[in-house]
């Protein structure tokens, strides 16, 4: 490692954490209703949606309603996602002539980015037509992200207001998020990503002839190639601020057309984290308490650079069988020349952190502790700033937990920010915690023990058990990363995916929702001396605590069949 | 210790370990999801061994046996702690038993209050049993009679022995009205006779319900022990799953490693044994026991759990300044005439008000007219005595003047002397016309300022002078209310003086805010007040218009002297009717929560041990490599897996003095609480696993 890989992480942190509270303090005007500067630009259009859809901007919900509306609007925006990929063929905006997708692909791809998870069994050049691209999941791109914003943004009106039913208007929620906040930052980063060649065009796949000619499998000569292009830069945009991580090109990240430079990486790479980072300090304001909201800001922090620290280390150690064959350096395997080694291990921390699962490098290559990093993070609930929205609401029901032991030891019942933790939060909390583990475990048994679920391990290994584990952990935690090397465009996995993607979404939503309601009706209690104060480096220091030892040593059984045992073996 | 407590005790743990083999019963076991997965695992275990030493089973039948025995041992151990913590208040309850035996009771007729005063003793009565006594019923009892049940005496003054329920042997006085009229059925009547209406029917007594509780028979669980069981059956849950989906993950394993033999059953079940919270679960309900046991053993009964753990969260602490903050009760000290009026004459109307006077300030200002002027106090006939009350807040005297006593008039005309506090007998001057009352009024304030009591005494409406009554403040009730402060608990002095006074008490006491001229109405206001604000109250009270505040307040503690209205309104009854008791009763709460909170940290942060111990050990044939994960070196896979099974079942037992003991509490803000009680439980839960283990290790191989 040379000094250049020190720097990098240290500014990408750094500058992350500069452009949480102006970002954040924007964010929160946006839901406190204050005065936006975009105002004049937007709020003629926020009115005229209203007017447009019948919503009543100022009539508010229960959590019911509220957990109601978000699940409708959820399920109708997968009906549609569905609908538009099996008839894309009659469809305008489809210059490659693509036909209609399988049912269980169908299937698979609609609930992926209804969940935000942006999972994808299949290859977008080679399957979605320009108009199921963009009016389909790039729509879901924006509306899922907002919709884990409306929830958090639910959770903080339960901890602000008390004795009152109302949680706020899922409708002006998932509005506000949409037309404030993702659609202008998108502009913004999908002009930058266009300055750095970042295609985005409605033109045909160009074919051009190749500098250096190949043969195909059948030995005929191979001169011109067919370049895949298209409105890629919008949608990269918002699949990186967005937490969702669907590729235009199957790639991803890595493809040239897709991430063009450094400065486009590092811009991604920026967008990635910038809205769960930001969301923090939004947070801390709405509470009107911000040290609160760096607190757990910090706790993720935390986490976060550690694990930066042994996937960049474990990635430069490379592997030693390969050493052991006069290959110098670390592991350049599945990684882009142009990226190279640090690049890449802090964009697979950073896309797992967040539930993004964007790549620009194969993850499948990484060393096995390189691998086991991304794979963790996702494992402690995505909550290391986590999805938009849903990272911070995940952490809150860590905190919940937290704050109840950590209540119960200083000898009064448990309260967080005046309000009672009791057996409805922490049933609630439980099934938060419960539901992404329970999915995941029992997913990859199912597929482990089922014949349907080995015959795609192409790796049939500790490696293999790994990759199953890691599909199962990735569309659990609505990342949608992949570790490949497992056949997962398949009726199988297509269905057992895209249940585990259900599952874990709207059971940690509906029961997150469920808190925000009780705890809104309950009453406020001033703080005093007796009251556990919760943005101190020792809470810090124990919820990092609860979320290793609960959120994490549950896998390690399981790690220990994977990840551990291949580095174990790699060394032997 | 004596030779009847170490017999006392043996007696316990002999019933203890008979008791943890009938808690066996599934039934029982199914209250608490933690154990009882625990007991399934121990069939399943045996199941297994069953199997094994036919020969059939899957793993030698001896480190299969050992671990079905120690899984049982760890069921045991949890129900032994319980069963601990239960005799102790089998014991109270037997001896309160044989207190509350079948007694005959002799039975009235209904009459009015009237004649049974006129009759007394001597009021036909038949006898029935005690049983067959109802509510609203009345009895008669006299010298040497067991009370037959509780009841509020409607007639006689008597000495009672409640040492039955108290255990204390001085003998008490109960009489008609005021705030002693409450009986407990199963005390002993030592002179006179009562006449008695019956509050409760048979069985729900108050003897019944103590009963009751030190039992745990009817124990219900608190809200926090709810919630705890819901997180403590979530991590179950996670650990069944983890361990559950293990068998299908190390067959796969095995079948593409080549090599090795899938997890056994066996070591599944003591994985998941080891992960569950137990060491939480097993010792749960021992330590929720243990928190009423404590109490009981401060003499005070809790009529629910919910009471003891909400004693925990109160922050505000309303205290009666009479006998809580001050000693005893306020003394007269001076008579300090005005408008001319001499002192001795002011002496002698107050005296004739306190006459019929029978509290304690009543009396001292008798006592001071006679040490000051040799007033002697005497009763005329004629004379009508108007009683205090909490609404007129003043008493005194009407009759007919006389030469003989100093006075207007020469006879005929009725004269009035009434003595009240201040602001009352203002309204009264100012009412009857009598606009001049400065002098008084200063005089007034200048008593009050100092933190004396002033009572100004009027004849026929106009003003005499003022009666100083000095209060005194206990010792070291400074420093307790700092410790309070300290806690995050707000105390509030609740007082009938005015406000002057109060806070002149108040400033010298060291509380935090008081209440002035407190009605039962303010006080229920106040009560209420903080309760909007997001407050938990505390209170004590004794008389019967302490009644309504004492149902309000979340927690409400009942002096045993009190009335029957008031015990019934409180969820607390301290016996040995000690008012500063509320401050013990508070850490007592929050211990109970505080040893709940820290061993679940504890047992949580056990499982990182466990986990280094078993896993190597359990997929070590399939992949060797892993035992480079085995830290602690641990001999062989079958001693490492047995070696953290048996700590998890020692760990519970040698919890359990800590469990009936409670987390010490210390009056320190909640952020050191939480740093010292981490570093205790969550750090020395962190590593005392791995030595513990370690040496079972040492020891099993040593052995074999």
């Amino acid at each position: 490692m040379n000094i250049y890989d020190w720097i990098q992480p240290i500014f990408y942190i750094t500058v992350l954490l500069l452009l949480a509270k102006p970002l954040g303090s924007y964010m929160a005007r946006v839901y406190q209703n204050e005065r936006l500067f975009l105002d004049p630009i937007l709020a003629p259009v926020e009115r005229f949606i209203y007017r447009a859809s019948g919503i009543d901007s100022k009539s508010e919900m229960t959590w019911k309603t509220y957990a109601l509306a978000m699940f409708l609007f959820n399920i109708l925006g997968l009906l549609f996602v569905y609908l538009l990929q099996r008839v894309q063929g009659f469809l305008p905006l489809n210059p490659q002539g693509l036909g209609a997708i399988t049912p269980d692909s169908s299937w698979n791809t609609a609930v992926s980015f209804i969940t935000n998870t942006n999972w994808q069994g299949y290859s977008g050049e080679t399957t979605m037509s320009c108009f199921t691209q963009m009016l389909g999941l790039t729509v879901q791109n924006f509306v899922s992200a907002a919709t884990g914003m409306a929830v958090l943004v639910a959770l903080i009106r339960g901890i602000i207001r008390h004795t009152t039913k109302e949680i706020g208007n899922f409708w002006v929620d998932l509005t506000k998020s949409t037309l404030y906040i993702l659609l202008p930052l998108s502009l913004v980063v999908a002009l930058a990503l266009v300055s750095q060649g970042v295609v985005q065009t409605f033109s045909e796949y160009q074919t051009v002839s190749m500098l250096q000619g190949t043969t195909d499998a059948d030995g005929n000569a191979v001169t011109e190639q067919v370049i895949a292009v298209g409105p890629a830069a919008s949608q990269v945009a918002i699949k990186q601020l967005g937490t969702n991580g669907g590729g235009f090109f199957n790639v991803n990240s890595a493809h040239p057309l897709e991430n063009s430079t450094p400065l486009s990486n590092f811009i991604e790479m920026l967008s990635l984290l910038l809205i769960p980072v930001a969301l923090c300090y939004t947070y801390g304001k709405m509470i009107g308490d911000t040290k609160q909201g760096w607190a757990l800001l910090t706790a993720m922090t935390i986490i976060f650079v550690a694990l930066i620290g042994v996937a960049v280390w474990a990635e430069h150690a490379g592997n030693p069988a390969i050493q052991a064959l006069g290959v110098v350096g670390g592991n350049m395997e599945g990684k882009e020349a142009r990226f190279g080694i640090t690049t890449s291990a802090l964009w697979a921390t950073a896309t797992t952190a967040v539930s993004n699962g964007a790549v620009n490098s194969m993850l499948d290559s990484f060393t096995p502790l390189g691998g086991l990093v991304p794979m963790w993070l996702m494992q402690l609930g995505e909550i290391i700033y986590g999805g938009v929205g849903s990272g911070l609401y995940g952490m809150l029901a860590f905190v919940i937990i937290a704050v109840f032991i950590a209540g119960l030891m200083v000898g009064r019942t448990p309260e967080y920010l005046g309000k009672k933790i009791e057996a409805y939060e922490m049933k609630m909390a439980s099934i938060v915690i419960l539901v992404p583990l329970v999915t995941v475990l029992v997913g990859t048994a199912i597929a482990l023990m089922s014949e349907a679920g080995r015959a795609t391990i192409y790796n049939p290994s500790a490696h293999g058990f790994s990759e199953v584990l890691y599909a199962f952990t990735s569309t659990a935690a609505n990342n949608g990363s992949a570790f490949a090397g497992l056949g997962a465009n398949n009726p199988f996995y297509n269905t057992a995916l895209g249940l585990a993607m259900l599952l874990a979404r709207y059971w940690l939503a509906i029961p997150i929702l469920a808190i925000a309601g009780s705890l809104a009706n309950k009453k406020k209690i001033p703080v005093g001396s007796g009251t556990l104060p919760t943005h101190t480096p020792l809470f810090i220091g124990w919820l990092i605590g609860v979320i290793v030892i609960v959120g994490a040593l549950s896998y390690l059984p399981a790690l220990a069949l994977g990840p551990i045992v291949e580095h174990l073996l790699m060394f032997k | 210790m004596t030779t009847k407590q170490t017999t006392f005790r043996k007696e316990i743990y002999q019933r203890a370990v008979i008791e943890s083999f009938l808690k066996l019963n599934p039934r029982w076991m199914v209250r608490n999801p933690v154990m009882f997965v625990v007991e399934v695992g121990s069939v399943l275990a045996t199941v297994l061994w069953i199997q094994a030493l036919l020969s059939r089973g899957e793993t030698p039948a001896g480190f299969v046996g050992a671990i079905a025995l120690w899984l049982w041992f760890t069921v045991l151990f949890a129900n032994f702690s319980e069963a601990v913590a239960e005799g102790r208040g089998k014991a109270q309850a037997e001896s309160l038993r044989k207190a509350k035996q079948d007694t005959p009771a002799k039975r009235v007729a209904g009459l009015q209050v009237e004649s049974l005063q006129a009759e007394g003793a001597n009021v036909k009565h038949e006898i029935v049993s005690s049983t067959a006594l109802r509510k609203d019923d009345l009895y008669l009892v006299v010298a040497g009679d067991i009370l037959p049940a509780d009841g509020e005496i409607v007639a006689g003054i008597a000495s009672v022995d409640e040492s039955a329920v108290t255990g204390e042997s001085a003998p008490v006085v109960r009489e008609a009205g005021g705030d002693r009229s409450a009986v407990t059925g199963g005390t002993r009547l030592l002179s006179d006779w009562l006449i008695v209406k019956v509050s409760a029917d048979p069985g729900f007594g108050f003897l019944d319900r103590m009963i009751n509780m030190v039992e745990g028979a009817k124990r219900q669980k608190t809200p926090n022990e709810i919630a705890l069981n819901i997180l403590l059956a979530g991590f179950t849950i996670i650990f069944l799953v983890v361990c559950a989906t293990l068998l299908p993950y190390s067959l796969y394993s095995v079948s593409v490693a080549g090599q090795g033999t899938a997890i056994t059953i066996t070591v599944l079940i003591a994985l998941l044994i080891c992960l569950i919270p137990t060491t939480i679960g097993g010792l749960l309900s021992a330590i929720g026991i243990a928190g009423m046991d404590r109490m009981i053993q401060r003499n005070v009964i809790a009529m629910s759990g919910r009471a003891v753990e909400a004693a925990g969260d109160v922050d505000v602490l309303l205290l009666d300044k009479t006998g809580t903050i001050t000693l005893g009760n306020r003394q007269a000290v001076e008579f300090i005439p005005v408008n001319g009026v001499t002192a001795q004459e002011l002496a002698e109307c107050a005296q004739l008000a306190s006459l019929a006077d029978e509290t304690p300030e009543g009396r001292s200002i008798v006592v001071l007219a006679k040490e000051k002027f040799g007033l002697r106090g005497q009763t005329m006939e004629k004379m009508r005595f108007v009683p205090f009350t909490a609404q007129t807040r003043m008493s005194g005297v009407d009759f007919p003047s006389s030469p003989l006593l100093a006075g207007e008039g020469q006879g005929g005309e009725v004269v009035s002397i009434r003595k009240g506090a201040p602001d009352t007998m203002l309204e009264l001057i100012q009412a009857n016309g009598n606009a001049n009352a400065s002098d008084l009024k200063l005089t007034i304030d200048s008593i009050a300022r100092t933190g004396g009591t002033p009572l100004a005494v009027t004849r026929n409406g106009k003003a005499l002078g003022v009666i100083h009554l000095k209060d005194i403040v206990k010792g070291g009730m400074k420093e307790r209310f700092m410790h309070l402060r300290k806690m995050g608990i707000k105390t509030v002095m609740i007082t009938g003086d005015n406000p002057l006074t109060a806070a002149a008490i108040a400033a010298e006491a060291g509380v935090d805010d008081f209440l002035a001229q407190a009605t039962p109405e303010a006080k229920l206001k106040l009560i209420r007040e903080y309760q909007t604000g997001g407050r938990l109250v505390a209170m004590t009270g004794d008389g019967t218009n302490d009644a309504p505040a004492l149902a309000q307040a979340d927690v409400a503690v009942a002096m045993n002297t009190g009335t029957q209205p008031a015990r019934e309104a409180a969820n607390m009854v301290d016996l040995d009717s000690n008012p500063t008791k509320l401050i013990e009763i508070v850490e007592i709460g929050k211990q109970l929560l505080m040893t709940r909170g820290s061993l679940t940290t504890f047992s949580i942060a056990n499982d990182v041990a466990k986990y280094f111990a078993i896993i190597p050990a359990a997929f070590a044939s399939t992949y060797p490599v892993l035992n480079s994960l085995n830290f602690m070196r641990l001999a062989t896979p079958e001693s490492a897996i047995l070696s953290a099974v048996i700590f998890n079942a020692l760990i519970i037992v040698a919890l359990i003095p800590l469990a009936l003991r409670g987390v010490p509490y210390r009056a320190v803000g909640a952020a050191q609480l939480l740093r010292d009680n981490l570093l205790i439980y969550g750090l020395g839960g962190l590593i005392a696993p791995f030595i513990g283990i370690k040496l079972i290790d040492m020891l099993l191989v040593g052995l074999a």
